[in-house]
């Protein structure tokens, strides 16, 4: 094991996050606190109560949710991206390290960064409402697997995009889209039955339903169907960097 | 082939190598190449010959389609921790991390290829680089010059045995290329082995201990640079004449005599090995003829001469086949 190796990428690229810490940690801290003050405070004050929570402090998991998938895929997308750009990724194969040290190195890196701002996120939520942990464990074991799996599924884009354009557009398209979708502002039951059952194709809302339910002991899924569903994702992701390493995709010729 | 010969100390052992990319470009062909310990070997070959991709492969950067590479004893394939762990690269671009500090960067290199870190050696090596008072500088800041000197210091960051130097020289100033001669000159007196590629042909002919030569994918010579140029060097004999001369007599008529095109001068081409030399019998001639001279002089034709000739006749064999 090339411990010296997976730290020097790990260390690396938080360092690049410590470089732009203003941006890194501002922009999705402002973002989020403005979607607290628009849905939170102004619309949520005129709303009832999701499950007996008040609204503000239930779109709490799925903003955290949505800042995770796409801070997940942003960080660690751009973390493999730009070695390949720049042409330094050649150091990287060059040296004795494994595929698996690689990939702990970046997507450590990556995941590593999504966490400390979720929680961020959660602090600056106190900010606005007041909201319960029931299962703070299951709360930050859903926090960390969730940043692990969509770091892993940055890497894949990361690796696949071979401009910036590309690198952008699955996050856009499809990730945001379907955390919008997935149950961030709203409980998918009191969507009518033909939508919930279209909604349970979405994955994003197994990682939210999860969530919440690790915050206030509800969720729409089961939470062994959730975790389940993650795990699903989180072993899909592994078998496609497993096959980019054995084949060498868009890595090496 | 030509690269097969048993090296009784090798430290890279190439078997069959062949690389055929997706596209279907064929970059190697079964290449044989032993490279001895300590030794610099120089790799010349045209833009495309398959210099980079052969280095590339025994690096780890590009996956070979066929044979065997040993680094040191151990299989870059199998035993790639142990095997790359002996190398260093110098890439042939100047690729940086534009935001980080020169030291970060060394620091980052050193890291990965499995040594803790070592701040004393990082400094003298900064320092032998003239890259110690640039530490605390962006890469983005520096000079291409300098740039160059610090792909040098990652290369050199995890002290390999195996340093590989993909045109180190190329659009860099005098005064650098010097620097860097001057370097590798050290590397190897300390025992390391350094592998170049380049298109200055007087740049191996100033450092290597062997010259290899790559056209179209195949290793068509690997020999010692001092043999090289005694076996396939030629002399040149210039014999500056007293009056012009309008043509060659029919009796100096050879394919080995020219008239110089101001035809103040003629000049003999012969093989400097060989037993007849035929430099006597031309001045008998000459005098024969009643051509008078005033000056001879000789010279032994350069490795770009050499180079030039070996790979025009490797073009030729192929273009018949």
């Amino acid at each position: 094991m090339n411990l010296h190796g997976m730290w020097a990428i790990y260390y690396s690229e938080l360092s690049r996050m410590w470089r732009t810490l203003f941006q890194s940690i501002a922009s999705p801290v402002i973002s989020t606190s403005l979607y607290f003050i628009v849905f939170g405070a102004a619309i949520g004050a005129r709303m009832e109560q999701v499950d007996g929570v008040s609204y503000g402090a239930f779109i709490i998991p799925g903003l955290i949710m949505l800042m995770l998938l796409n801070e997940s895929i942003a960080n660690a997308s751009f973390g493999i991206y730009m070695p390949k750009f720049t042409g330094t990724l050649y150091e990287v194969l060059s040296a004795p390290v494994s595929p698996i040290e690689i990939v702990i190195g970046y997507v450590g890196a990556a995941a590593t960064k999504s966490v400390l701002l979720g929680l961020l996120i959660l602090l600056t939520a106190r900010l606005f409402v007041s909201y319960q942990i029931e299962h703070p464990l299951w709360m930050l074991s859903f926090l960390i697997l969730t940043a692990v799996t969509f770091s892993l599924f940055g890497f894949i884009i990361g690796v696949w995009a071979d401009g910036f354009e590309k690198l952008q557009i699955i996050p856009m398209m499809i990730v945001t889209p379907l955390a919008f979708l997935g149950g961030s502002f709203y409980s998918i039951s009191m969507l009518p039955p033909l939508w919930q059952t279209i909604t349970l194709f979405n994955p994003v809302v197994y990682l939210i339903s999860g969530f919440r339910w690790s915050f206030y002991g509800q969720a729409d899924v089961h939470i062994a169907v959730s975790l389940g569903m993650t795990l699903v994702f989180l072993l899909v992701c592994l078998t496609l960097v497993w096959w980019i390493f054995r084949t060498g995709y868009k890595l090496k010729p | 082939m030509p690269g097969s010969a048993e090296v009784v100390d090798a430290v890279i052992r190439v078997a069959g190598l062949s690389k055929t990319y997706a596209s279907g470009f064929q970059a190697l062909k079964s290449v044989d190449l032993q490279i001895r310990r300590g030794e610099i070997l120089a790799l010349l070959g045209p833009n495309g010959a398959g210099k980079t991709t052969l280095i590339s492969i025994i690096c780890g950067i590009v996956n070979p389609s066929g044979g065997v590479v040993m680094v040191d004893g151990h299989d870059i394939v199998r035993d790639y921790r142990q095997a790359r762990s002996r190398i260093g690269l110098v890439p042939q671009e100047l690729t940086n991390n534009l935001f980080d500090t020169v030291w970060a960067t060394v620091s980052l290199s050193r890291g990965l290829f499995g040594k803790a870190p070592d701040r004393a050696y990082l400094e003298q090596l900064l320092r032998d680089l003239s890259l110690w008072d640039k530490r605390r500088e962006k890469m983005m800041a520096l000079s291409g010059g300098m740039k160059r000197r610090v792909l040098i210091a990652k290369a050199l960051a995890h002290e390999p045995q195996i340093l590989f130097l993909d045109e180190p020289t190329a659009g860099v100033d005098v005064e650098l290329r010097r620097d860097m001669w001057n370097m590798v000159r050290g590397l190897r007196e300390r025992g390391v082995t350094i592998i170049l590629t380049t298109h200055y042909i007087e740049e191996a002919e100033e450092m290597a201990d062997r010259i290899g030569i790559v056209n179209h994918g195949q290793l068509i010579l690997v020999e010692d640079k001092a043999l090289l140029m005694r076996k396939l060097g030629k002399r040149r004999l210039t014999i500056q004449l007293q009056q012009p001369l309008h043509e060659l007599p029919a009796s100096l008529a050879s394919q080995a005599l020219e008239l110089s095109a101001d035809r103040c001068s003629l000049v003999y081409s012969f093989d400097a090995q060989g037993e007849q030399t035929g430099v006597a019998d031309l001045l008998r001639s000459l005098a024969r003829e009643g051509i008078e001279f005033k000056d001879v002089n000789s010279s032994q034709s350069s490795l770009e001469e050499i180079f030039v000739g070996l790979v025009h006749g490797s073009n030729q064999q192929r273009e018949q086949a």
